[in-house]
């Protein structure tokens, strides 16, 4: 991320150059710090609604909510200090656990299928450099709407018994009577759903492919490298920043699947806990449960998990992501 | 297809040569390309197909009739459906949800290209610990706040409003606009802020005339994307909005889905369908700025 106080206006400077209209004469000697001052006052009034965003509903919320973790509150009454008892509690409730490992589940199977059907289909649009704006358009949609009660209630539809996904597999002498009743059966669906919206990524993938240099297939098809090697050797590494970039936003959004998983558990979590995501269970204990405190330990609990996640993405990157000398 | 040939930068430099032994394996290879494209858009766009066809079938067809398109099409379910539920006509909940969306668009725009300007063009202090924040912000997930948050509006009385869904656009809280919107202004040549700024013009004047006007098909990509979201968000209702009266579409959507999926499959499919349609306008008509907006996003990370 280029924060850039390296591309940081130099004004003074240029007033003083040849060509430009005459500088003020006011305006020279002594200037940089009252222009300082002015762009620091300027700079934070453009920022005010921003950093009021910051504090009232980003920085002061978590601060708040990391203290809730540590104690006893039903929102009726003020919260009472109780030390770990809310993590403790959390270690031996099971229904916890089989929250944490379904969405576990969900997001280290679900997302790296999403992203290899993304790296797939941005690839085979790169393939042509022509009338492929319709079908990047098309295979966006689902991206934009997958999230939605809406798709949520026409997945649950599609794969109920009867439904076109049973019946289409009926075909081939597979009849499973429905997803939607089978415990077994909805993490696959949950996961076709999020692989289904696979088109954010694989536009970020194909913004990525197109700027590889085609010099490096050209040298690569000298050295007689196969189609295969060449995926290896230069598109893998030269898109490893994007790769790294899809890797962790997918990742970190999966986490935080709700409506989907809300809509198609009626928002029981149900049949038998299988849509009982994290995030779901964390909603029933904070909102139908009022058990506030427990939710916010469990909210600090999935924030510090996703905060290691990109920990180690961070740590393992060095050794994956190539950043090219001269792309920026 | 000769569409190839009219490039000049996918063909290979030894491509004049062989050009007569290449050409009909070229062909041979658009022809493969085109037919796995096509069954891949079919695929991706099936259940939208289904829904929209579903939602002409009677409900008494959902079980019996498996095909895809209705034996008996008909208009019944949405006639049933703009009746809506718990003595809350529909259109209503489209009317919410317009509010909603209207509000998020102005708020978004208005707070982010502020800010947006501050990181691109303001030399201030502690700007690289702000703009970090603020990416940081990207990756915080978001439940860690709903708690505290909620706590707040209710303290303020200000639940079953549309405040609590509305405030945080207005202080864009939104990451991803404010660093779309960045990285817009930072591709805008400087030489037009110098020269205004000789002519005399302050901060917020060349905000106004010079940067705004420039970063347009931000706003524009911003402005879809925030609608949008605002008419998608399911959690954030939930959360705030308590009588009938108040839902947007979501909430609307889910009391169908819980009260009629079992017996009405038809009338919950129609509302769904509904429900979607400004949203797939919206993508037919921006589909360029949206698709474009989300490419550049992943260009700088």
């Amino acid at each position: 991320m280029t924060t850039g106080s390296a591309h940081a206006p130099t004004h003074t400077r240029h007033s003083a150059e040849p060509g430009t209209r005459p500088a003020d004469p006011r305006r020279t000697g002594g200037q940089p710090k009252r222009k300082g001052n002015r762009e620091n006052l300027a700079g934070y009034l453009f920022l005010s609604p921003w950093l009021l965003g910051l504090f009232a509903l980003t920085l002061g919320p978590m601060l708040f909510s990391l203290y809730l973790a540590f104690t006893d509150y039903n929102i009726f009454t003020a919260p009472e200090w109780s030390g770990l008892a809310n993590f403790e509690r959390m270690a031996g409730d099971t229904i916890f656990w089989g929250s944490v490992q379904i969405t576990l589940i969900y997001v280290l199977v679900g997302t790296p299928i999403k992203l290899a059907a993304a790296l797939g289909v941005a690839m085979l649009l790169n393939f042509k450099s022509k009338g492929t704006a319709f079908f990047r358009s098309a295979f966006y949609a689902p991206s934009l709407i997958g999230a939605s009660v809406s798709i949520a209630i026409v997945w649950r539809a599609m794969f109920s018994a009867d439904g076109p996904v049973d019946s289409g597999l009926s075909l081939f002498g597979i009849n499973l009577g429905g997803w939607v009743g089978v415990p077994a059966l909805i993490m696959p669906m949950m996961i076709l759903l999020a692989v289904w919206q696979f088109g954010a990524p694989m536009v970020i993938f194909l913004a990525g492919l197109k700027q590889i240099p085609t010099e490096l297939y050209e040298a690569a098809s000298v050295d007689g490298a196969r189609a295969w090697r060449k995926f290896l050797s230069v598109t893998l590494p030269m898109l490893s920043p994007v790769i790294f970039f899809n890797l962790l936003l997918e990742m970190i959004g999966a986490f935080q699947i709700f409506a989907s998983a809300y809509i198609i558990g009626s928002g029981t979590g149900g049949p038998a806990g299988a849509t009982n995501f994290y995030t779901v269970y964390l909603y029933t204990r904070a909102f139908t449960n009022n058990q506030m405190g427990y939710a916010s330990a469990m909210a600090w609990v999935l924030l510090i998990a996703v905060g290691i996640l990109a920990f180690i993405l961070f740590r393992t990157s060095k050794s994956w992501v190539h950043y090219g000398g001269d792309t920026k | 297809m000769t569409t190839i040939e009219t490039n000049p930068t996918a063909v290979p430099p030894v491509q004049p040569v062989r050009k007569r032994r290449q050409t009909p394996r070229k062909t041979a290879a658009t022809v493969v390309w085109i037919i796995g494209i096509v069954v891949l858009t079919a695929v991706v766009l099936y259940p939208l197909m289904w829904m929209i066809s579903a939602s002409f079938k009677p409900s008494s067809e959902f079980g019996s009739n498996q095909g895809f398109l209705p034996e008996n099409p008909t208009v019944d379910n949405f006639v049933k459906v703009m009746e809506g539920v718990a003595g809350i006509p529909t259109w209503k909940f489209f009317w919410n949800s317009t509010i909603l969306g209207v509000g998020a668009v102005i708020g978004t725009v208005i707070s982010s290209s502020m800010a947006a300007y501050a990181f691109a063009r303001l030399d201030f202090k502690g700007r690289p610990l702000f703009f970090t924040m603020m990416i940081g912000t990207l990756l915080l997930p978001f439940h860690v706040l709903i708690i505290p948050q909620y706590m707040i509006f209710r303290n303020l009385g200000m639940v079953d409003t549309f405040f609590p869904l509305l405030v945080g656009k207005f202080l864009a809280t939104e990451a991803f606009f404010v660093f779309l919107m960045v990285q817009f202004i930072r591709n805008l040549p400087k030489e037009l802020d110098e020269a205004a700024r000789i002519d005399g013009c302050g901060h917020w004047r060349i905000f106004w005339s010079i940067t705004v006007p420039l970063i347009k098909p931000a706003l524009i990509t911003s402005s879809i994307f925030a609608f949008i979201w605002s008419w998608n968000d399911f959690l954030g209702p939930l959360l705030y909005l308590n009588s009938p009266d108040n839902y947007p579409l979501p909430l609307a959507l889910r009391v169908f889905n819980d009260q009629s999926s079992a017996s009405d499959y038809g009338a919950t499919v129609a509302i769904s369908v509904l429900a979607l349609l400004p949203v797939m306008l919206f993508f037919v008509i921006f589909q360029r700025f949206l698709v474009d907006g989300v490419a550049t996003q992943g260009l700088k990370g």
